[in-house]
């Protein structure tokens, strides 16, 4: 038969949890592991070396944040955390520990998916510097030339606005924290200012012809960040 | 009646539970010194000691002997507390390290011990009162000689006053008496071999005192009072337990003092005639006009004696009587339903005894229905005790009155003689007459006589035949002259008794209107403020004092609330006090038996439900010693005083009305957010489930349709009840002000399109339509919060509208402010109700015809704008129809972007190069 796909450890102290992402996961094709603690979960990723981890915050015995700072201390893999509404701080704070993508708790099994293969993607991706143009939907990056092109149709872009298209497809799918934008387009001196931030992201919208309200590019997570949206097959 | 008495007494009851708690105190009782009580209470601590008990030594006298001084070995000794007085240094039990020591039994030797001057109180036996309601069990010793009922007695027995004496209501406290007796002849032959040290200076009467025949009647003595004492348990033990036994009818007993000497040995022995038949006694002190008259000795030993009384257990009365003293007593004697009187018997029959009623003839005579008892004065009345025979009346020599009197006498000559041609001789006594009663009426008794005798003379002198000598010829004239002075001095005496009369009730009258006063004063103070203000000002004018009052503070402790004069410090000695009175609810500072040195005295506030804080006067220019409060004015200052204690408890209950008002309110809306919560978390479980148990039991018999649209009913419950557990959350961080606002600069219109998103399902039955431009000012606010908001409204306006009907979400700029709308078609609100639809749980209130759906939506917007400064109300549609709710959002002025216009610069530049 076709070969295991991806493995993913499943780490959540809810076993009703751990039983509907098994069934789903393992539907669409992913081999599962489990744990139950977060000790046992960080075993697990040494003697399992799972392709993703998806990671409950809200363990029993240690804090979920630690987690990922224990994996992080050996492994890149990727990580997509489960957190609660209104934990925004939560969010933030994982995934600068390296996470790499979250999903707020109660949560479609369609959304999970789509950040499983996006957080997969992008780590099994080329490296960034090989690329040289980035196509996701009717978006299309030519990152040689700074041009920009939407169904089809050039977009001029100001460097800032290039560079903020740019880190967000790169990270296409996933989400990208507004500090993390802010130090990698303006440097590290700039990481609080958010405003800025919001003002050319709402420029770029603008020349992507993109409605804030039914964004189809960029989509603004409140308190976290920005996510370049990727069309599912 | 049988049946009445088959009951416990309550009082006896209630005796019983006080003593729950209280340590059981034991008394080694001794008919004279030297018998061994000490030795005994020793020994039986030992014993105790020996059972395991933590014993502890308080304070014992062992006066050298080595036999008691063995049986101290093993015991702990709570080293005494050093006191300074006059330069010597006394060792006094100490009370503080006892209590922290809480042992199980504390020794404590001469109860009836009197405290050096410093201590905290008077007496030993008030210290040992502390130790019991601690909780600590206490022996101790006594002997006989100390009871104050029997002070008398064992005067009588052994030439002897006692001075340091113990109230009987102490032994009453005892729960344990233990007769140490030695017979009289081993006493003597102990005394020979020097084995008995002997107190009290007895000195030189010491072989008087320890004759065998006082010994012998002081073991009776003894043997009486442990009998007394085990006969009041027994009838206890039947009262507590219901037996019926014989009691005694009620009979009460009435004893009546004056300011003789003797008035003190009067209420002793009235004491111990109730004791016997077990009734209630009355202390009665009649205050005749001639009381305000009386020399300070004399008053001072008339509170004495009702003080004593009060000690003893009794109840004191002081009965206004202006003329008819016996009748007055009987007349209370009555009222009070007393069935046996106690007379002194006056020293010495003066002369002017026949003026003046004799009280105990006249009972003797009137009341039949009563026992009246004369008693005998003692025959010495002990060293010390010596007061001047006073003169009956208090006599003032107001030199001013025997002028005035003279004066009068002379006008009155004066005008007889310009009458004396019109009218006949015996008329002109009226003239004479007239000058008697105005005397009397303006300077009393003695002045209107002293004027009778002088008009007499100058009467017969100047208008009886032969004028100008005092000799009468005419028979008739001499009885005239007669007949006037006797007229004279009847009318005099009837004026100046008048006068008296009207001047004790203008004292009542007014001592009635200071307390009327007051208590209006107190009753129209609606703040505690007030109050106190109020009661201190009060006290402080009618007294002439200052008074201060302490309420509690909130964790432990008392503060001053309330001073006149305004008074913010107090010495430490006047604090101990105020804390002693507050701890105990009795009176402390001086006047009392606790702290008598310090300069206030402290009177709790008490009221039914406990105390409620403390009052304290001082005198500030008198000295300690001399200040002290006359009976009247004593009662006075303890109406006052529970005026002002009921003042303060009303507004404490005010201020508890309220708080219990408020929880009330707390508890309905707590109760309706039960019956909520209960109610919307179920509905959407009940689909849920029920889907899920259908798909489960039929899953693959039902069609792919019924089977899709079953999952989708599951998916939208399940959706819909993350809603209500959002509500849920934000209601209660709302409450409890936990609410955090993150708040970032955001476009409504991004906001918008997601609480839109949130809702698709839910909405897809209505016609939405969005209008919020993408040019709206930025704002700055927790987008989470504002999507709530919007997710909330659009919610309640798919509950509400109809299907296909339109939904529109509208934001626009209105000055400085954002202006959100969401309008829908629905039925709409009535206008009385767009106000209160913003309240909790307000459509629990109207009924639960309504769709479902908590009625917590609506209040949550209201709160999460308000948190953002904003407003929001609802309205009619146009037409009048549907409904509108608009929210308002302040603007900020949007940060300077400074990089902006170098970076557009830059830009051009660089691609003008390009």
């Amino acid at each position: 038969m076709s070969d295991p796909g991806p493995r993913i450890l499943i780490v959540d102290d809810e076993p009703q949890i751990r039983k509907f992402l098994r069934i789903s996961l393992s539907a669409h094709g992913y081999d599962i592991v489990e744990a139950i603690r977060g000790r046992d979960g960080i075993d697990k990723c040494a003697t399992e070396q799972p392709d993703l981890v998806v990671l409950d915050l809200g363990l029993p015995d240690i804090d979920g944040q630690e987690v990922i700072d224990r994996i992080r201390e050996w492994s890149e893999v990727p990580i997509v955390v489960l957190s609660v509404r209104a934990g925004e701080a939560e969010k933030v704070a994982a995934l600068d520990r390296g996470a790499n993508d979250y999903v707020t708790k109660p949560f479609g099994i369609a959304e999970l998916l789509a950040r499983v293969r996006a957080a997969l993607r992008t780590h099994k991706g080329t490296a960034a510097e090989q690329l040289s143009e980035i196509v996701t939907g009717e978006l299309r990056i030519d990152l040689a030339r700074h041009q920009v092109e939407v169904a089809g149709e050039t977009v001029k872009l100001s460097r800032k606005e290039f560079d903020i298209l740019r880190l967000l497809a790169l990270n296409a799918g996933r989400i990208v924290t507004h500090q993390h934008m802010l130090r990698e387009v303006w440097g590290p001196a700039h990481e609080q200012e958010v405003h800025y931030l919001r003002v050319y992201v709402g420029h770029l919208r603008q020349k992507l012809g993109d409605d804030s309200a039914n964004p189809r590019f960029i989509l603004n997570e409140p308190g976290v960040g920005y996510r370049l949206l990727v069309p599912e097959e | 009646m049988a049946e009445e008495q088959d009951r416990p007494e309550p009082d006896v009851l209630l005796e019983e539970a006080k003593k729950e708690g209280r340590g059981r105190l034991k008394v080694f009782l001794g008919a004279y010194p030297g018998v061994g009580k000490t030795y005994s209470m020793l020994e039986a601590a030992q014993a105790r000691r020996r059972e395991g008990l933590d014993v502890v030594v308080a304070v014992v006298e062992t006066h050298g002997r080595k036999e008691t001084e063995r049986l101290l070995h093993g015991l702990d000794v709570v080293p005494r507390k050093q006191i300074g007085y006059r330069g010597r240094v006394f060792g006094e039990m100490d009370i503080d390290a006892l209590l922290q020591r809480k042992p199980r039994l504390a020794i404590v030797d001469e109860l009836a011990h009197s405290n050096v001057e410093g201590s905290r109180h008077v007496k030993r036996w008030q210290d040992v009162e502390e130790l019991l309601a601690a909780g600590i069990d206490v022996y101790t010793t006594l002997n006989i000689q100390h009871l104050e009922s029997l002070n008398d007695v064992v005067a009588r027995i052994s030439r002897v006053r006692v001075r340091e004496t113990l109230p009987d209501k102490v032994l009453e406290l005892a729960d344990e008496i233990e007769l140490i007796d030695l017979p009289p002849d081993d006493l003597i032959q102990r005394l020979r071999e020097g084995k008995v040290y002997v107190r009290d200076q007895i000195g030189r009467a010491i072989r008087h005192f320890f004759s065998k025949g006082n010994l012998t009647a002081f073991r009776e003595l003894a043997m009486r009072v442990a009998a007394e004492r085990v006969d009041a348990q027994m009838i206890n033990f039947m009262r507590t337990h219901a037996i019926p036994g014989p009691w005694p009818a009620q009979e009460r007993l009435l004893v009546c003092i004056n300011e003789s000497p003797m008035s003190k040995q009067l209420v002793r022995t009235a004491r111990r005639m109730a004791e016997r038949s077990r009734i209630p006694w009355i202390v009665v002190n009649a205050q005749t006009p001639h009381h305000e008259s009386l020399p300070d000795a004399a008053k001072d030993r008339i509170a004495d004696a009702l003080r004593l009384a009060e000690s003893l257990g009794g109840e004191v009365v002081t009965l206004p009587a202006e003329s008819d003293l016996a009748g007055e007593l009987i007349r209370l004697a009555r009222s009070r339903n007393v069935t046996r009187i106690v007379l002194g018997r006056p020293r010495k029959r003066h002369w002017a005894a026949l003026f003046r009623e004799n009280v105990a003839g006249r009972l003797m005579k009137e009341a039949k229905a009563f026992e009246v008892t004369i008693v005998s004065p003692v025959a010495e009345d002990g060293p010390g005790q010596r007061i001047d025979p006073e003169r009956p009346g208090g006599i003032r020599f107001d030199r001013k009155a025997y002028g005035w009197a003279t004066v009068t006498v002379a006008v009155a000559t004066a005008i007889a003689f310009g009458v004396e041609k019109v009218l006949p001789l015996p008329n002109i006594s009226l003239v004479f007459m007239t000058a008697v009663l105005f005397v009397a009426t303006r300077f009393g008794l003695w002045p209107s006589l002293y004027t009778c005798l002088v008009s007499f003379l100058t009467y017969n002198y100047f208008f009886t035949v032969p004028y100008f000598t005092l000799s009468v010829s005419y028979r008739g004239e001499l009885l005239t002259i007669v007949f006037f002075l006797v007229v004279a001095v009847l009318a005099g005496n009837l004026a100046a008794r008048l006068k008296a009369q009207v001047e004790a009730m203008r004292t009542t009258a007014q001592r009635t209107a200071n307390l009327f006063d007051f208590s209006r004063r107190i009753v129209a103070a609606a703040s505690l403020y007030d109050v106190l203000w109020a009661a201190v000002h009060h006290v402080a004018s009618t007294l002439q004092c200052q008074a201060i009052i302490l309420l509690p503070k909130r964790c432990h402790g008392l503060e001053i609330a309330a001073g006149y004069p305004p008074e913010d410090h107090l010495s430490s000695t006047d604090r101990a006090a105020a804390d002693w009175a507050w701890k105990h609810g009795a009176t402390s500072g001086w006047g009392s038996g606790t702290l008598p040195a310090a300069g206030w005295q402290f009177l709790p506030l008490k009221t039914q439900r406990g105390l409620v804080g403390v009052l304290g006067i001082s005198f500030k220019d008198n000295s300690p010693d001399k200040v002290r409060l006359e009976p009247e004015q004593h009662r006075l200052l303890n109406a006052l005083v529970d005026q002002v204690a009921v003042a303060i408890e009303r507004t404490n209950l005010a201020t508890d009305i309220e708080e219990a008002r408020v929880l009330t309110e707390t508890e309905q809306l707590r109760s309706a957010l039960l019956s909520s919560v209960s109610h919307d978390l179920r509905t959407p479980l009940v689909s849920i489930i029920g889907s899920a148990t259908t798909l489960s039991s039929r899953g693959g018999k039902l069609s792919d349709d019924d089977r899709d649209q079953l999952v989708q009913t599951i998916l939208e419950e399940g959706e819909r009840l993350n809603r209500f557990v959002q509500n849920l959350l934000d209601m209660t961080r709302l409450g409890y002000g936990a609410l955090q606002l993150n708040r970032e600069w955001t476009d409504l219109r991004e906001i918008a399109g997601r609480a839109v998103r949130r809702l698709e399902k839910l909405l897809q039955f209505h016609r939405l339509e969005l209008d919020v431009p993408a040019d709206l000012p930025s704002i700055r606010v927790d987008p989470v919060l504002i999507e709530q908001v919007l997710v909330n409204l659009l919610d309640n306006s798919a509950k509400y509208a109809p299907r296909d009907s339109r939904i529109m979400l509208r934001a626009r700029q209105v000055d400085n402010t954002i202006a959100t709308e969401v309008c829908d078609e629905g039925p709409g609100i009535p206008p009385d109700a767009r106000d209160a639809v913003f309240e909790v749980f307000y459509r629990v209130r109207a009924g639960d015809r309504q769709a479902a759906g908590t009625g917590l939506g609506l209040s949550i917007c209201r709160g999460l704008v308000e948190a953002h400064g904003g407003r929001i109300v609802a309205r009619a549609g146009p037409a009048d129809r549907g409904t509108v709710i608009e929210f308002t959002l302040p603007l900020e002025p949007a940060p300077p972007i400074q990089d902006e216009t170098k970076e557009t610069k830059d830009m051009k530049d660089r691609e003008k190069r390009e």
